[in-house]
């Protein structure tokens, strides 16, 4: 225990030294009568990779559509870097937990779709999304449709497609739940070695507390729903660059899993008394 | 079963039929008033193949079709994006289009006859009405069907409403539309011929009529077997539009010949 440098805070008190560039200030998400979280406060700072964990069911998404502006909280505030979020946001990367990418456009049609919306020269754009397909490790699959590719690499191409216009934000939504386990460890060693190359605010949600504590600088848990809130946040302060599968066997991760899933363990529980 | 076998079966199915007609009228089993002869239908049909006069009849109900299909499939799509679309334009027309389409079209023809007269017009606006609520209401539903995700995903990549419309529903209602565009073609050639049928001066249908005024049903027939041959060859430019079109569906070109 020693080892463990871990200290549950809360999450409304936690002290940034860089620059917020995610603020979420008592926001409530509601549906009709249904409300799905209320009162949250979450600050993700700049350059920092924020996993929220809960159990299913208990509203994590409806946070993640109101920083993307795809859904508007019914009370509280959200802006990024300052700027309060209204409408779609388009300085956000957003990776889908579905098949997100557009099934009649090849792998560099999609990946160049950012690009294509905000006007950049098609010379350019064929470029810089030839340039990301290779980095995703798909060069040579330009020119195949979605339905042409595996599960994988068509997460990669959402990853490209995702951070090719350099965003402020990047959110992810149970981004490798649907993939099978060596696929999922490779897709988030992927994840981290892009994101290590130029660090960006991200926001992962995820029922996966290995891949909470695996890829996450900070993991906040959130309580069953409805009316969810944030119950604890904990910063995960393992070395980075990680190996995901490798830091499972960390005894540092261990100790932080066993605190978080302390935490977890009674939302869970509660949640599933809830739906039975 | 291969593909040879399965052409020689269809070739014999089709020998059998016609030589079995054939060989029924021959012994006077089938009377040839009300099933004329295949060889002497045959006859006919190459009669008015080789006769430029025939050629007429054939661009005018080519124009008629062509002309009432590419107007109620323009009219469709466009209506049927809209509304799909706006959901508040479509509740409020839903009883009005349900009520027109309730209306069998062929009752319609005299009062387009009154309205735009004998010629291509009236025949125009019956196939227009027969071809507009089938693509119509396939657009509708195509866009509705739009993947939310893959929405969300274009609009927050930045896209913005005429570019969604261009990137996402025009090609996700694709599929509904195109296959809504083969279905109207038949339809398409109904309107035009019902309405030759009914009143006009030159047409396929009019040949048809005529045949029929005459208790001719060699003619009769020669014009159905016209009539499909017509609708057959402009089902296969279609089916090459599509394959070209929608080249990124999976199988979409094994299902086809499946």
């Amino acid at each position: 225990m020693a080892l463990a440098m871990v200290k549950p805070v809360a999450a409304a008190t936690v002290e940034q030294p860089r620059k917020a560039m995610v603020s979420i200030d008592s926001v409530t998400m509601s549906f009709g009568t249904f409300v799905a979280v209320e009162n949250v406060d979450l600050t993700v700072a700049d350059g920092e990779f924020l996993a929220i964990v809960g159990p299913t069911g208990c509203g994590k998404s409806t946070i993640l559509n109101a920083i993307a502006g795809l859904l508007k909280p019914s009370g509280g505030r959200v802006s990024i870097d300052g700027n309060p979020v209204s409408g779609i946001q388009n300085d956000i990367g957003y990776l889908f937990q579905q098949d997100a990418l557009l099934p009649w456009k090849t792998a560099i049609e999609n990946v160049e779709l950012g690009l294509l919306f905000k006007g950049v020269a098609t010379a350019e754009r064929r470029e810089r999304s030839m340039m990301w397909l290779a980095k995703v490790g798909l060069k040579g699959f330009e020119q195949r449709y979605p339905h042409q590719l595996s599960g994988g690499q068509r997460k990669r191409v959402q990853m490209a497609q995702a951070l090719i216009t350099g965003p402020k934000v990047i959110l992810m939504d149970e981004p490798f739940s649907a993939l099978d386990i060596h696929t999922r460890h490779l897709m988030q060693n992927e994840l981290l070695r892009l994101w290590q190359e130029e660090r960006r605010a991200v926001v992962m949600i995820t029922h996966d507390l290995e891949e909470a504590i695996a890829l996450g600088d900070r993991v906040a848990v959130l309580a069953a729903g409805p009316r969810s809130r944030v119950i604890d946040s904990f910063d995960v302060d393992l070395a980075r660059p990680r190996d995901v599968a490798e830091i499972k066997l960390d005894p540092r991760f261990m100790d932080l899993y066993r605190n978080i899933w302390a935490s977890l363990r009674g939302e869970v529980e509660k949640s599933y008394e809830r739906r039975d | 079963m291969n593909v040879a076998t399965e052409r020689l079966i269809q070739l014999g199915l089709l020998v059998a039929i016609l030589g079995g007609w054939q060989l029924g009228v021959s012994t006077g089993v089938i009377d040839v008033f009300f099933f004329p002869a295949p060889v002497d239908i045959f006859n006919q049909i190459v009669n008015w193949v080789i006769d430029p006069n025939f050629y007429r009849h054939v661009t005018i109900t080519l124009t008629e079709t062509v002309l009432g299909y590419v107007i109620g499939t323009g009219l469709g799509v466009a209506a049927g994006v809209w509304l799909g679309l706006s959901r508040s334009a479509a509740r409020i027309l839903d009883p009005f289009i349900k009520g027109l389409n309730a209306i069998p079209r062929v009752v319609l023809a005299p009062i387009f006859v009154l309205w735009l007269g004998l010629g291509l017009w009236s025949k125009v606006a019956l196939a227009v009405t027969l071809v507009f609520f089938i693509t119509f209401f396939n657009a509708m539903q195509g866009v509705r069907e739009v993947n939310p995700v893959v929405l969300a995903n274009a609009r927050i990549l930045g896209a913005k409403r005429s570019e969604l419309l261009r990137h996402v529903y025009f090609p996700a209602a694709a599929s509904w539309i195109l296959s809504s565009l083969r279905t109207s073609v038949g339809f398409a050639v109904v309107g035009a011929i019902i309405g030759e049928y009914l009143g006009a001066s030159a047409g396929l249908g009019y040949l048809i009529a005529q045949a029929e005024g005459n208790f001719d049903a060699v003619g009769v027939f020669a014009g159905i077997i016209i009539l499909a041959v017509f609708v057959l060859v402009i089902d296969r430019v279609l089916d090459v539009v599509e394959n070209r079109l929608i080249k990124w569906r999976p199988n979409a070109a094994e299902e086809k010949t499946a």
